[in-house]
């Protein structure tokens, strides 16, 4: 197909014609013309010249290129992900990614549903840290409204989002694991995860999509014993950690399937947006709880953790060590979790408890209203973001005075790091495709929204 | 190029959250941006459109006449740790803007959503397709005009929607 072909209107009759897939003319554009590969308009690896420095790699460029499909039913790429790459014998020269089996069009949803039902929409984007999407949500929502938490609520978000940090970097360390061959570490990095998963289900009554944390505060206090659950899971997971240690990190051949393989630098990695442990395993320290804190990470301490080379390595470094800086976090919110409400004590805003219903009639109707009309929120626009473990998780608000979001974006880690397989993949081997796509660690629910 | 308010070609209004708010022209957008660039904005953290068809009295500073769409930039400074918001008005009859590729290659799948979602062309970015939509679907589903619940089950024999 020509260049001039793609810019001919091209709308069927009806949108699934039997002559044309649904997947419709994604397919990598020829080559530019120039040869260099950082300069070819034909893929996602566009990088204008001179904007990052693209690092030396010899690649003769011949015709003997092919183009194979990867996905969007492979095993390895972590739900419907599907790669188009430009190989040449075992090298991969172009990498595009192509996205949207997955999209359910939430954004839109997001529109139809109140502040108090978004969480529950929310919570399904990236289906492995559920606790920060309805964090950054609620978050986003309280700062349209002005109101101020009380502490008790704070600490509780900041634990269950440490507890999810924990849960998804080791579903991470699993799927990691078995994406290189060790299915023992897919085995290990599950079964801890499910002690997590246990303690969310206790608390919020649910494993995953837990709508727990909530505008204004929330839903429910922490179950009777807590204390226990969590420091069993402390100690268990991080003396694993150090199992894991044993099993992977000094092994010589999880270390040559990792190191200097999809390296990336600092400049590509800002110049295309990459947060998380793909920024900060090129050795950028940025990391929003320590940039720009929320909640109350201001008052704990932790470390950030940086790698070196921007490497499969190094990123798995970073979120074997991520677990252990979480469990420290936990611990001090474990010695420091004040008393007091895990809510705000706001009629407007939070449903009055269970038994004031049955005795106060206000109880009853604002009980009613919230849950059907929902509560108003002022005009205005807001951008929050928070480190998810993927990378900054951003909410862009906007009111109109309503009970229901006017727009709401999310901007999801997952699909702006997508965008660094390009350079990683570029100059590897098609064997190490399936570790790279690992290390970026992508969430499809997240990516096509 | 500071982000106080003694600037009067572009408009700052204070958001809620203290994050600044550049109001730019289409003319001067990617100028501005480009000038936000080198004074240290490193990161177009998001990029995004809102559509306004329904919500046309919205609070914009004086000066800036508000239109249809709205093109949002997030950019970050990792080295000052802030944030500054440029926000672009898109008028509905011409609804093209200037790519920000170029400055933040970051960028590229950003506007090809915005694209997608919202129908604002993006001039100059190197593959404007649809990202998260089938390529040949019609229509932008994130417009206000946009209904929902009218798409049947997606299957390849399926009728069409309308």
């Amino acid at each position: 197909m020509s260049d001039n072909d793609r810019f001919i209107s091209r709308v069927p009759s009806r949108p699934w014609s039997s002559t044309e897939t649904s997947e419709g003319s994604q397919e990598l554009l020829p080559a530019s013309s120039s040869g260099a590969l950082d300069r070819s308009v034909a893929s996602v690896l566009r990088l204008p010249e001179g904007a990052v420095d693209s690092g030396q790699i010899d690649i003769e460029r011949s015709d003997e290129t092919m183009i194979i499909n990867m996905g969007p039913q492979h095993p390895s790429t972590h739900g419907v992900l599907r790669l188009m790459l430009e190989l040449e014998g075992e090298t991969v020269l172009r990498t595009k990614p192509v996205v949207g089996y997955l999209h359910t069009g939430m954004e839109k949803t997001g529109e139809e549903l109140t502040y108090v039902q978004g969480a529950t929409n929310v919570t399904r984007m990236d289906y492995l840290s559920p606790l920060h999407n309805e964090l950054v949500f609620s978050l986003a929502t309280e700062a349209l409204l002005g109101v101020e938490l009380p502490a008790r609520a704070v600490w509780i978000r900041m634990l269950m989002c440490e507890l999810n940090r924990v849960s998804s970097h080791l579903m991470w360390m699993a799927t990691n694991g078995m994406d290189l061959g060790s299915t023992s570490m897919m085995i290990y990095g599950f079964r801890e995860r499910e002690l997590v998963l246990e303690f969310f289900q206790k608390t919020t009554g649910l494993r995953m999509n837990h709508n727990y944390i909530r505008p204004g505060g929330v839903a429910a206090d922490l179950p009777d014993g807590w204390e226990d659950d969590i420091e069993i899971i402390c100690d268990t997971v991080l003396a694993r950690t150090y199992e894991y240690d044993e099993l992977l990190t000094g092994q010589p051949i999880f270390r040559e399937r990792t190191e200097a393989v999809g390296n990336i630098t600092a400049e590509t990695a800002v110049a295309l947006s990459a947060t998380g442990p793909i920024l900060r395993s090129t050795g950028v320290p940025w990391d929003l709880r320590r940039a720009m804190p929320y909640l109350a990470y201001d008052q704990v301490e932790f470390d950030v953790i940086v790698g070196t080379y921007g490497d499969n390595f190094d990123r798995y470094s970073i979120r074997l060590n991520e677990i252990r800086e979480s469990i420290r976090i936990i611990r001090q919110v474990l010695e420091r979790m004040p008393l007091g409400d895990y809510r705000i004590q706001d009629a407007k805003v939070t449903p009055p408890p269970r038994r004031r219903i049955d005795e106060s009639m206000e109880a009853l109707i604002h009980h009613f209203k919230i849950f059907t009309e929902g509560f108003r929120v002022p005009e205005g626009e807001v951008y929050v973001a928070v480190e998810s473990p993927r990378g900054e998780l951003g909410c862009y608000l906007v009111s109109d005075g309503t009970s229901k979001p006017y727009r709401m974006h999310i901007r999801g880690p997952s699909f702006v790091n997508l965008q660094t397989l390009a350079p990683m993949l570029r100059g590897g081997l098609i064997a190490d495709a399936v570790a790279i796509i690992s290390s970026v660690d992508p969430v499809m629910g997240e990516v096509d929204r | 190029m500071t982000l106080a308010a003694d600037e009067p070609a572009t408009p700052v209004a204070p958001a809620p959250a203290g994050d600044a708010v550049v109001f730019a022209s289409r003319d001067e957008y990617h100028d501005t941006v480009a000038e936000l660039r080198a004074s240290g904005f490193e990161m177009c953290a998001d990029l995004c459109a809102v559509d306004y068809l329904s919500h046309p009295g919205r609070r914009v500073p004086a000066g800036v006449a508000p239109e249809r769409f709205e093109v949002v930039v997030n950019l970050l400074s990792l080295s000052a740790k802030r944030r500054v918001r440029v926000r672009l008005q898109v008028p509905e009859a011409d609804p093209s803007v200037e790519t920000l590729f170029d400055l933040y290659p970051g960028t590229e799948a950003m506007e090809r959503e915005a694209y997608d979602m919202h129908g604002i062309v993006f001039v100059g970015h190197p593959d404007l397709t649809r990202i998260l939509m089938p390529e040949d679907w019609e229509g932008h589903p994130l417009r206000k005009d946009y209904g929902v619940g009218r798409v049947p089950v997606q299957f390849k024999e399926a009728p069409g929607p309308r």
